[in-house]
């Protein structure tokens, strides 16, 4: 049996060691896109700000990990898919088949229609190769203009701004991380960024960029509230989403993302999909979603790796959560952070010290979550959401004092107190 | 025999000499506030408990690493941090449903217990025998494993769950 | 390392919060915490300040193994000019508030003028800043910690706080931390109180180091050993400081009804044991469990719950949960002293007296002289407000200490202490106290030591400054007869030094009653550089003691003030060991002055000044 993986991020790479455990005499090939062996996208703001070498980003450490598991591994542009032949076409002319097919093909930086921004030397922040480029570039004095304050945009600021240029954000949205914070979170975040220097624009976007050739800084940008900035540097994070023009004609259903069944599986036999590519199961509302985060990348591609080798494993959902650090704030959000209706909060904010916490209700049992510069047990607010506890009496303990929540969680997940 | 920490919270009298000498042991300090096992306090029942990592079987510490920097000790069972390797982008915080890695802000690293390589300090300076370190069949942590395995996420490898649904 | 070699200085008055390097060359002759405090406050303060004035300041104080994994380090200090004394006051407390105090970085937290309005102190780390506290002003220190720790968003802050007693001038008002621990004695939380400081709240991340780690983790482990092996720590562990109460009184020397019985028919029912009895009410005990203070593997910290059908409690179902139980002190003064044998209402004010700040000790013993002045009709119904102060009422205590919590009706005079209030009614005789403070359970007609001990202590009446009932009572070591007075001065002036030295360690005086001073003198060495033999420990106590004196004495203390009331000089106990005999300090003050090397009036001697380097 011939196991093919297209894209070798953590989805990808986390399939191909699942499917070798279980199929010891398997062929698995991984495809990844990109010249350097598997890495983490993660890992890129630490390499941009020092901490690691590229090495460091690496999803194994052991260079000869693949070989070892005897993971073929193979860097192409896969072109077209042919389910009917059990083939893959890559960019080079060669063709590749497989009995089962996993496609982990991630998510692509989008940027928003914008007369200007077509310039090659506007770069995004996705890639090694885009990290290198901004570490090049970032000079002390340098002025940057970021588009976008999203989860990407926020967890390279620090790295950036590190390089000691004057750095100014512009984000669409009300407020910073608007995906993943409400506005209380967000402002506070955006707060936090002005205090440590760095120019926030929120609620504008960027119309136009305007390169000059004769005076510097080269890019004069326009936004919608009538600004006009200046950059010499300009960083697009406008957001990600799945690429899927490979599909085209291959009958795998997409809409904004790939389609697949509590199994993994795409509409097509024997072709399954992970990762930020797929609309996965959602654990707190049961609907299927692109939620585009490490964790359930590695849940997809761990399930998924179990079903091709032929473990039926059902996908319960993902937990949506994400963890960022905005220099050097750290902010976590969980599950239905936003809400749900007819349910119940708690929640408690010092500005001053930028600490919020928000936890969400319904009935009895938590199923969303938002805290800022909370670091210890942390893991518990999804240990309590995905276990679904009935927290009893302690609902009530929470919503007076919500950083009550270790003691909930041990009382009540893991029943250490007296009844 | 694999052994595990067994946790009785009925003895602990809330001294923190554990988390003393976990911490001394991280590093060579007495710094609860690094310290990787915790003593939570229910005042109002007069109960003192400790908590810790249970090096689970699900590991998804382990798995959410992006960077293949948290690794199980074979001869243990500990799910161990490699310092060296972790960038510090703290989604095994998130990803462990228990709560027992943390994020240490003053290294830029997460920590998490590592079984002190099979000799665990914590277990040594517990002057009750709250913490004992005792064969893995016996330990109280049972339940602990129990809940989590409702967090399943189907995770679990078919090894231990063959063709079974995993899950809830 | 072992020092921070930090202090933090707060001015209140004009809201500054500074650090600087802590004082070396006084370090290496005071060491730290009891020693090196009082040190700073001789030198910084006029001794002949009004206690409770902008200009008297405050010292929270930890020791070099405050916050090391030796057994019982979670000790601090609280030393000031004591409100209820004018003397030097140094109350010592466990709990988690000083080893976090030293986390954060500090030896010492220095308290200065008065706020202009209420305050409390906010420490993370380097991060301090003063807060106002118009928020917490009125509120109970159970009230107070939890604001604090929701507030901030951790609930591992530490705090350190007064109730509404230390906020309404009680004269004994004390500091409260961690919900149940107390620097209690003197009025420590009075002058808190008057520089509008509500509390103190710490979090430390930094972390203590001690300069031979691997000598130090060897000797740990082994006094840690000698705790484990012994008889008397092993009886602190199963009942507390109440464990002695049986003894005490059986020996008859427990001070019943404001001294004027030596053995209390009741002592039984509010003891150790008792604790440990089957309720027939709610089928459960008082005891819940031992509980520890930082570092502590003695664990004598008792839990209790209160019967919720006890008339105390019965409509409060906010005391029906577990909290800080009685330790014996709080048991004999609220109890015996008052002549109570109602465990469940003893528990109940207790919990009031934590919560609302307020020395268990003075507060029982300021009753208990309420209830003789009450007796003997020297204070009527129209002075107290209608309570009926009988000895043995225990709804009497409950309602006094509801009252003295707040401050408000016959509560205030409850809280002037003992002597102020016998002094405001005419009949100062009826004040057991010495220097303004009152005793502790320990009548010296029996065990004559604790007479020079009680008379010659530097914050006036304690049993934590010279414990000679461990040799005359108990054979810790060694046994003397209790009744003569040889050989008293001696042991007296041994216990004073080597309390005053353990008191610098940062450690809790307990393990002494397995350990000798070596003990303590070993864990320093390994934890602290520079010369810390026996030979300059004992040098390092008798410094302490001599320092505090030397400021008693300048703050206008005497001779005279080394005395205690009439009624132990001139009524002979009715029963007990003691039976026939009263306190015969007369005969041992000038032996004790001398082996002081101290003038006939009390004064240390230019020569001892100069031998000690005071």
């Amino acid at each position: 049996m011939k196991h093919v993986i297209v894209g070798a991020g953590p989805a990808g790479v986390v399939a191909s060691g699942i499917l070798r455990k279980l199929r010891a005499e398997d062929e698995i090939l991984l495809i990844g896109g990109e010249p350097e062996p598997p890495y983490s996208r993660m890992a890129i703001p630490y390499y941009l700000i020092g901490n690691v070498k590229e090495e460091g980003t690496y999803l194994k450490t052991d260079a000869d990990h693949y070989k070892k598991h005897r993971i073929d591994y193979l860097q192409a542009q896969v072109t077209k898919i042919d389910p009917k032949k059990k083939e893959l076409h890559l960019e080079s002319g060669k063709t590749a088949g497989y009995d089962k097919l996993l496609l982990a093909t991630g998510a692509f930086p989008i940027r928003p229609p914008v007369p200007g921004i077509e310039d090659p030397d506007i770069t995004g922040c996705w890639t090694l190769a885009d990290a290198r480029l901004i570490a090049k570039r970032c000079k002390k004095g340098t002025k940057v203009l970021q588009m976008g304050a999203g989860f990407i945009g926020c967890i390279i600021m620090e790295a950036i701004a590190a390089t000691g240029v004057e750095l100014t954000i512009v984000e669409m949205g009300d407020r910073m991380v608007p995906r993943m914070m409400n506005e209380t979170c967000g402002n506070l975040i955006k707060r936090w960024c002005e205090k440590k220097g760095i120019t926030v624009h929120t609620s504008t976007q960027v119309t136009k960029i305007e390169k000059r050739k004769d005076k510097k800084p080269r890019y004069l940008i326009h936004t919608k509230d009538g600004q006009q900035l200046e950059a010499d540097l300009i960083i697009a994070s406008t957001g990600v989403a799945p690429a899927l023009d490979y599909l085209k004609g291959s009958g795998v259903e997409t809409d904004g993302g790939i389609l697949i069944n509590e199994h993994m599986e795409t509409s097509v036999a024997d072709i399954y999909a992970a990762g930020d590519c797929a609309k996965g199961r959602d654990f707190s509302t049961g609907g299927y979603e692109v939620q585009a985060i490490q964790p359930t990348a590695t849940e997809h591609g761990r399930i998924a790796a179990q079903n091709m080798a032929g473990v039926q494993t059902p996908h319960p959902g993902s937990l949506n959560m994400n963890v960022l650090d905005t220099v050097g704030l750290i902010s976590s959000s969980f599950g239905q952070w936003m809400g749900v209706e007819g349910g119940d909060h708690a929640e408690l904010l010092d500005e001053e010290n930028f600490r919020y916490l928000r936890l969400e209700f319904k009935d009895d049992v938590l199923v969303g979550a938002q805290a800022l510069g909370l670091t210890q047990h942390v893991g518990v607010l999804r240990g309590l959401i995905q276990t679904e506890t009935h927290l009893g009496p302690w609902k009530e303990k929470l919503k007076s004092d919500p950083t009550q929540l270790m003691s909930a969680y041990l009382a009540k997940a893991q029943a250490q107190t007296l009844p | 025999m694999q052994k595990s920490l067994n946790i009785d919270p009925n003895k602990c009298t809330g001294c923190l000499q554990c988390e003393m000498a976990c911490a001394y042991e991280l590093e060579g300090s007495f710094n609860p506030a690094h310290s990787r096992i915790k003593i939570f306090h229910f005042e109002e029942q007069g109960r003192f408990v400790p908590y810790t990592c249970t090096q689970c079987a699900e590991a998804w510490c382990l798995h959410a690493c992006p960077v293949d920097a948290i690794k199980m000790d074979a001869t243990t069972g500990a799910k161990v941090v490699d310092e060296a390797t972790c960038v510090g982008c703290k989604v095994c915080t998130i990803a462990c449903p228990f709560g027992t890695v943390n994020y240490n802000q003053s290294s830029g690293k997460v920590i998490k217990c590592d079984l002190c390589g099979g000799d665990p300090a914590c277990a040594k300076a517990c002057p009750t025998e709250a913490i004992t370190y005792v064969d893995a069949n016996w330990t109280g942590l049972d339940k602990m494993r129990e809940w989590a395995a409702k967090t399943d996420t189907g995770t679990t490898t078919a090894a231990a769950k063959p063709s079974a649904p995993a899950g809830h | 390392m072992t020092w921070h070699r930090k202090i933090l200085r707060v001015n209140l008055t004009k809201g500054t919060c500074e650090t600087e390097p802590l004082n070396m060359e006084w370090a290496k002759l005071y060491l730290g915490s009891r020693g090196l405090a009082s040190k700073y406050l001789y030198e910084e303060i006029d001794p002949k300040v009004d206690p409770i004035a902008p200009d008297n300041k405050l010292i929270l104080a930890t020791g070099p193994l405050t916050g090391t994994s030796a057994s019982t380090s979670g000790r601090y200090v609280a030393v000031t000019k004591g409100a209820l004394t004018g003397a030097i006051a140094c109350s010592n407390s466990g709990g988690f508030f000083g080893a976090e105090l030293k986390f954060a970085g500090y030896d010492m937290l220095i308290l200065e003028g008065r706020a202009k309005e209420p305050v409390y102190l906010m420490i993370n780390d380097d991060d301090v800043r003063i807060l106002p506290a118009d928020k917490l002003w009125g509120k109970s220190v159970w009230e107070t910690e939890e604001w604090i720790k929701k507030t901030h968003q951790d609930p591992l802050i530490r705090v350190a706080s007064i109730g509404v007693a230390g906020e309404t001038g009680s004269k004994y008002a004390c500091i409260v931390n961690d919900l149940h621990r107390a620097a209690g004695r003197s009025g420590v939380g009075t002058v808190m109180g008057s520089k509008n400081l509500k509390a103190v709240a710490v979090r430390g991340t930094t972390g203590v180091k001690v300069e031979n780690p691997r000598e130090f983790m060897q000797v740990a482990q082994a006094t840690k050993t000698d705790l484990k092996e012994s008889a008397f720590t092993n009886g602190l562990t199963q009942y507390g400081t109440q464990g002695v109460t049986s003894v005490i009184n059986a020996t008859g020397i427990y001070p019943t009804r404001n001294h004027q019985q030596v053995q209390f028919e009741g002592a039984d029912k509010i003891g150790g044991e008792a604790m440990f009895e089957v309720r027939e009410t709610d089928g459960r005990t008082n005891m819940v469990r031992n509980s520890a203070c930082f570092g502590c593997t003695i664990a004598c910290g008792r839990v209790s719950v209160i019967d919720p059908n006890h008339f105390s409690v019965k409509d409060k179902p906010q005391y029906h949960n577990a909290s800080g139980g009685l330790e014996y002190e709080s048991s004999w003064a609220m109890g015996g002293d008052c002549g109570i044998d109602d465990l469940e209402a003893l528990t109940y004010a207790n919990f009031i007296c934590n919560e609302q700040g307020m020395d268990t000790i003075s507060f029982g013993a300021s009753l208990a002289a309420a209830m003789e002045l009450y007796e003997r009709g020297y204070i009527t119904d129209k002075e107290t407000g209608g309570l009926k102060l009988k000895f043995g009422s225990a709804e009497a205590l409950v309602e006094a200490v509801e009252l003295a919590g707040k401050g408000e009706g016959f509560g205030k005079d409850l809280g002037l202490g003992s002597k102020l209030l016998c002094e405001k009614y005419g009949h100062p005789e009826v004040a057991m106290t010495v220097k303004g403070q009152e005793f502790a359970a320990y009548d010296p007609r029996g065990a004559q030591g604790m007479s020079l001990a009680y008379a010659t202590s530097n914050r006036g009446a304690c049993h934590l400054r010279g414990y000679t009932i461990a040799v005359e009572i108990f054979g810790v070591g060694t046994k003397l007869d209790p009744l003569t007075t040889e050989g008293k001065a001696e042991i007296t002036k041994l216990a004073q030094d080597t309390t005053s030295a353990v008191d610098s360690t940062g450690l809790c005086m307990f393990p002494n009653f397995a350990w000798t001073l070596d003990q303590y003198q070993q864990l320093v060495q390994a934890d602290s550089e520079g010369d810390w033999s026996m030979e300059k420990m004992m040098e390092l106590g008798e410094r302490v003691w001599n320092l505090e004196r030397l400021f008693n004495n300048k703050a206008g203390l005497t001779t005279a003030d080394d005395t205690l009331p009439k009624r132990l000089l001139e009524t002979p106990a009715e029963t007990g060991v003691g039976k026939g005999l009263v306190a015969l300090l007369d005969k041992m003050l000038p032996e004790y002055y001398e082996l002081r090397g101290w003038t006939p009036d009390g004064q240390p001697s230019n020569d001892t000044i100069k031998r000690l380097n005071v």
